[in-house]
Order: C-alpha cells, then structure tokens, then sequence
C-alpha cells in the first residue's frame, strides 16, 4: 500500500463529491427506503381489515394526552408509593425484630460470655453491626417492593410515555428530554439514577441530569418522610384525615423536588451549561405484558440487591463513628453531645437543632440511619429516660413514643417541616457522591453536585423559619 | 432394566443439540469467533443477547436501554464465541456517539458474524439499519425477532424470499421465550464456519450519476486493497466526506 495511492484516492472522491452535489446524502437515504419497501413488499404479508396496534395507540391517546397525562403519572406515582409504604410495613418490623430484637442481644450476650472487652464490644455490636442492621430492615423491604413495581412498569413500557410528557417542560428548563426517565429512576435511588444518565448523549445536558438526580427524593428518603409526616403533619388534622395530609404532604415534597429540578436545571443550562437543547426521536414502543416473576427476580437481583450491599458496605463505617463520638470524651461531655452543643445556634436558624445537623453528618453514607441517629442523639443531649445506651441506635415500637422523644428534644412543627424539606434537600449520600466522581470523572462537578443541593436546602430551611417566627 | 433415556423429536433434531451448546456467561477467554449484536432499539436485542450468553443483563422496554457495550460468551460444538451488545441504534450515518460505538464495532471490531436484531413488526423500517451493514459486513443473520406480537398483529413473513432477497439467512425467533435461539445459535456457527455463504444486497436505488461516481471510486478502492469487500461503503462514506473513514483509510485501519 502506497501513501501515493492513497491521497490519489482521496483526492479523487473530493473531485467526485463536487460532481455529483449536494444531494448526495438525500439520494442516498431514499435509495435504502426505496430498497427497503421493495424487499418488504415481496415478503411481508398484514392481513388486510385488521387494523394493526390499535389498542397501543388507544392507550397511548389517553396516557399522554394534555388533559389526563399528568394526572395519570402522579396516581400512579401515588399509587406505587402507596403500596411500597404499606406493604413495606410488615416485612420491616419482622425484619427489626429479627435482626435488632433477637439477633443484637444474642450478639451482646455472646461477647461478654467471652469476656470480650467492653469498647470492642460495643464498637463492633452496637455501632457497626446495629447500623448495618439498620440500614437492612429499613431498606430492604421498601426496595424489594419498589424496584419491581418500578420495573414492571419499564417492562410494560409506561416510562417512554412519561418522558413524553414531561418533554416540554425539560426542554423549556434547557434540559434532554430523557432526563424524565433518569429522574423517575432517582425515585428509587439516586445512584442508580445518576448511572441511567448514559442514555443521555450530549455532555452538557448529561451533567444537568447528574447535578439534579439528587432532587429525585431516593428510596432511603420516603420512610423518614412518611415517619415525620406521620407523627407531626398528621397531627395538626383531625384524626380521620391525618394518613390522608401525611400522604398528602410526603407528595408535596416529592412534588416540590421536582420543581426544584426544573428550577436547577433552567439555571444551570442558563449560566454555566449553557448550550442547545438537543433534540432526538423518542419512539414510543408497543407495550407488551411483563413477564412478572421474571421481572421480580431480576429486578431483585440487579438492583435491590446491588444497591443495598453497596449502602451496608457505606453504613457500617457511619455506625462506628457513631458509636465513637458518643462515647469518646472531651473533659466530662462526648464527642458528640460537644458537637451538638457547637451547632446549635446554626441549627435554630434553619429551623432544625443541632442533633439534626450532626445526624445528617455522621449519616452521610446512608440517609436509612438518619432518623435512628437523631432519636438516639436526642435521648443522649435530653438524658429522658430510654433507648439503649450511648452510641446505641434506636427506633420505638410506636410512633406515638418516638412523637414523645422528639418533642422532649424539643421539636415542634416547623422542626418537622423544615426536616421534611432539609431531608429533600442536601447533600446526596456518599454512594451516589462516589456514582456521579466514577460517571463523570471530574472532582469539580461531583463538587458542585454534592454542595448545590445542601446550600438550597440552608436557604430554603432559613427562609421558612424565618418566616414562620414573624407569625 | 435399561434405562436409556428416551429423547424426544425436538432433542434429536439438528437444530436442538443441547450437549453442544454452554453458555459461558461473562467469560470470554479465548475465544474462537466473535459475534457482534446489532438492531435497532427496542427490538429486543439485549433479551437476544441473554438467552445466547444465559447473563442476565437487565432488559426494558424503552429505546436506547443499553448504555454500555455488554459482552458475554457461549460454547456451540466445541467452539467458542464471544459476543458483544452493541448499542441500539436506527441507522449508521450519523455521527451521534452511540452510532460511532456501533460502527466502529463493525468495521474495525470486524466480528466473524454480524447479528442484525430486527422487529419483526417493524420491518419496513428495521431493514434501513440492515442493508447499511449489510454495505460495511458481508457476514451477517437477521434475527427476526418479536415474532409472538408478529403473530398477533396478523403479520405473515415469507422468511425465505427475505433471506434470498437479503442474501443473508433468516432465522425468526421470540427470544422473550426462548423460541428460535437453537435455530439461531446453529446458523451463527454456520456462517462463521463458511458452511453458509452469504451474498448481501447492496443499495440498489441509487440514482446513476452517484452509482457511477460510487463505481468509479470504488475501482480505486478494490486496485489499492485487493480483496476487500466493503469497498463499496468505503466509497459511499469518503464521498459523504467523512474524516473518520479518511483517517483510518490513510492508517490502514480498514484492512
């Protein structure tokens, strides 16, 4: 092979393209449709009469029509919702039972019968092995039920039609169009949400769909939520409507991360992404009847489980320092009693209190633990009697009791309302941050991702409790 | 009493030959063929892939599902081949990453087999994709899958006027359930042992002066690189002026 011959070649198609114009491309194009119907008319036969896909588009008329589209996606947001909190219920208190109630004494009593030494003991048993227990009974159940509902809905193929919808409104917040699906999968978790950006092909919306994943309120999220909205929220009504606000107002919050998202994204792609929209074909597939216990192992096995190895792998550390600050002393008080003490006055001015700040810190990893941290903090600064001990996370077997705890520490409707929003609004937890640095390669926009949040969540929080003390 | 197993019709065929096939699932040492999986979105190409490899890479139904490219392997008689999901995609003409992905896969990847995963009810609209590889790849089988919702649509498909039409076999399957997977892995082996020979369409619809132009170029082409068989597509893209194809074309790339 001759260099010579080569530049001949090419010099030759640039003398060729000249030639034949510009059309080139176009005749091209039609010359493969034309092959194309030709082939298919000699082999395809449709019976003729039968009108094809028509219950596809039935459906699609009415899913993503302007009047009922919406309306459609939030019952069957609520819908899931509704299903992954009751159902979740059951297999989390037996899962608590199991693994707090019979297996941690067990643990306990197996250590001292070994004379193991007292800081071991608990630095292991009631600060990594608790956590990690935690983080299981909450987790598991909530996602075990909500992946497959999740993917069952993918499989059917009702996500397309969601991104559909929600087109317009992403391309006006200068965002891709497939963020819709990205986000729906930040419901379930946020790092599964921030891998899904790879559908998306131009960079710069990509990172819009990264940096607001987190506004997605994840798996770990919902049940601090539905808690909170329960003991406080539920409270202000009369007592037959009080599931009915408590849900109610979970959504809103729900909601409001997704107005949040639009807002970030239309003021990332108006200052520092700025770009085109880029525009692409959404197919809407046929839908198709999902192979159900095939979608519910799967889903199991390639998302419940994978994300939840990777929250014990981050919460096992969380529950030793845990366990470390509270028993660790400087002069007669804890690490962790001196802390709270420190961010107090910034916790009053959002409208939270320090034992919030600081459970929000050491739960980095994993957003699960956070109400167990508070309680057992709360329990540890108030000295009221119950829970288990320093460093020692709990939850109380009802809600009224942990309503008790709560409020001797303190709380009062704004606490729950300002939590509710702050719990929506901070920093993603360390998987996801970890997710977003492997995906997008960069410590300046995993920075950027992790810090926007937590500075809307201060204003945000600041604001209401600011307003709230002027009535 | 003997106890010899007694096989039934379907285990004896040909096309059975369950001793002979071993999923081998992510483990590709060493293998003997490779196999690329092409089609456009949605037409079931990673359900294909998983009842080839027995992975169990998760599969939705929405276009543009598989991110990455996915590789997996499977043992047919004592052969092994290695096969790679390559991202979905309605045509190779553009210059969008998952197309580039795509192409480059086929034409410097040069896989033994190309599968072509089409929609069985969306031929007319698949086939764009397969005759623009059946351009760049003279080794290729369509997969024409989806043939349950086929049948309920009331679609017939002459399989043999297609396959002679294409010049390149046609098995159908509904990988969903498993249905047409021996065919398909049997006629894999077929083709990349050149027991099957395929002679691919090639665009005919091409108004003169381009056909010409195409000709002329593609003479250059085949005196330079004696053999090459897709001398043709190579014309087709350096008169589209395409600097990736002129790039490898002086690197040598393309041979």
């Amino acid at each position: 092979m001759s260099k010579k011959n080569i530049e001949h070649i090419i010099e030759l198609s640039n003398e060729l393209r000249w030639q034949i114009g510009d059309d080139f491309h176009d005749n091209l194009t039609e010359g493969i449709y034309a092959d194309a119907a030709n082939i298919v008319k000699d082999s395809v036969q449709t019976e003729k009469g039968k009108k094809r896909f028509r219950l596809d588009s039935k459906i699609d008329k009415i899913v993503t029509s302007k009047m009922f589209g919406f309306p459609i996606m939030f019952l069957i947001l609520g819908v899931v919702l509704w299903l992954t909190i009751i159902g979740a219920n059951y297999p989390s208190s037996l899962l608590a039972n199991l693994l707090l109630d019979t297996i941690h004494p067990a643990l306990k009593s197996g250590a001292s019968s070994i004379n193991m030494p007292w800081w071991l003991d608990g630095f292991l048993i009631d600060g990594v092995y608790l956590a990690v227990a935690w983080v299981i009974a909450v987790m598991l159940p909530p996602m075990a039920i909500f992946f497959p509902m999740f993917t069952l809905l993918e499989d059917f193929g009702y996500l397309p039609r969601v991104a559909f919808n929600l087109d317009n409104l992403f391309k006006k917040s200068g965002a891709h169009g497939k963020q819709a699906l990205t986000m729906s999968m930040g419901f379930g978790c946020n790092a599964a949400g921030v891998v899904a950006t790879r559908i998306i092909d131009s960079p710069r919306e990509r990172l819009i769909a990264i940096i607001t994943n987190n506004f997605s309120l994840c798996n770990g999220r919902w049940p601090t939520q539905i808690l909170i909205a329960t003991i406080f929220i539920g409270a202000v009504v009369p007592s037959a409507f009080s599931s009915v606000a408590a849900l109610l107002s979970v959504i809103g919050i729900a909601v409001l991360g997704m107005g949040f998202m639009f807002l970030t994204s239309w003021a990332l792609s108006k200052t520092v992404l700025k770009g085109e929209v880029s525009t692409f074909n959404l197919e809407l597939p046929p839908y198709r009847p999902p192979r159900f216990w095939k979608t519910l192992y799967t889903s199991l096995i390639d998302r419940t489980l994978i994300v939840l190895w990777r929250a014990i792998v981050f919460a096992a550390p969380a529950g030793a320092v845990i366990w470390l600050i509270s028993n660790i002393y400087v002069g007669d008080v804890s690490v962790a009693a001196w802390l709270i003490d420190a961010f107090d006055g910034f916790g009053f001015l959002l409208g939270l209190n320090g034992v919030i700040l600081l459970a929000y810190i050491v739960a980095i990893p994993a957003n699960e633990i956070v109400i167990p941290t508070i309680l057992m903090l709360t329990v540890l600064v108030t000295g009221i009697s119950g829970g288990e001990g320093a460093g020692v996370m709990f939850e109380l077997d009802s809600m009224d009791a942990t309503g008790d705890v709560l409020r001797a520490g303190g709380w009062t409707l704004l606490t729950a309302i300002n939590l509710m929003l702050f719990s929506l609004l901070h920093n993603p937890c360390s998987t996801t941050i970890y997710t977003i640095y492997k995906e997008t390669k960069s410590v300046k926009w995993t920075t950027v991702a992790s810090i926007l949040p937590i500075i809307l969540g201060f204003i945000v929080t600041f604001l209401v409790a600011q307003i709230w003390r002027l009535f | 009493m003997d106890t010899k197993v007694v096989k039934s019709a379907c285990e004896t065929c040909a096309h059975f030959n369950a001793e002979g096939l071993k999923k081998l699932g992510i483990n590709t040492n060493d293998f003997d063929f490779v196999v690329a999986l092409a089609g456009n979105p949605n037409t079931g190409k990673s359900t294909v892939f998983n009842a080839l490899t027995g992975l169990r890479q998760h599969t939705g139904n929405w276009p543009g599902k598989t991110v990455t490219r996915a590789e997996g392997g499977f043992q047919y008689n004592d052969q092994k081949y290695k096969l790679v999901d390559l991202p979905g995609t309605y045509s190779l003409l553009s210059t969008s990453t998952d197309e580039e992905v795509a192409r480059d896969f086929i034409l410097f990847g040069k896989p033994d087999v190309t599968v072509i995963v089409a929609d069985a009810n969306r031929l007319e609209r698949n086939l764009n994709l397969v005759l623009q590889i059946l351009e760049i790849t003279d080794k290729a089988v369509l997969c024409l899958n989806l043939m349950d919702e086929a049948k309920r649509n009331n679609i017939v498909i002459d399989q043999r006027t297609l396959a002679k039409d294409l010049g390149i076999p046609v098995v159908a399957t509904s990988a969903r359930y498993q249905e047409g997977i021996p065919e398909l892995i049997q006629t894999i082996s077929e083709v990349a042992n050149g027991t099957i020979i395929c002679k691919p369409h090639r665009i005919k619809n091409v108004p003169p002066n381009i056909e010409k132009a195409v000709k002329k170029l593609s003479e250059e082409i085949e005196k330079e690189f004696p053999g090459i068989s897709n001398s043709r597509w190579i014309a087709f893209r350096l008169l589209e002026g395409d600097s990736q194809i002129i790039e490898a074309l002086k690197t040598g790339e393309l041979v």
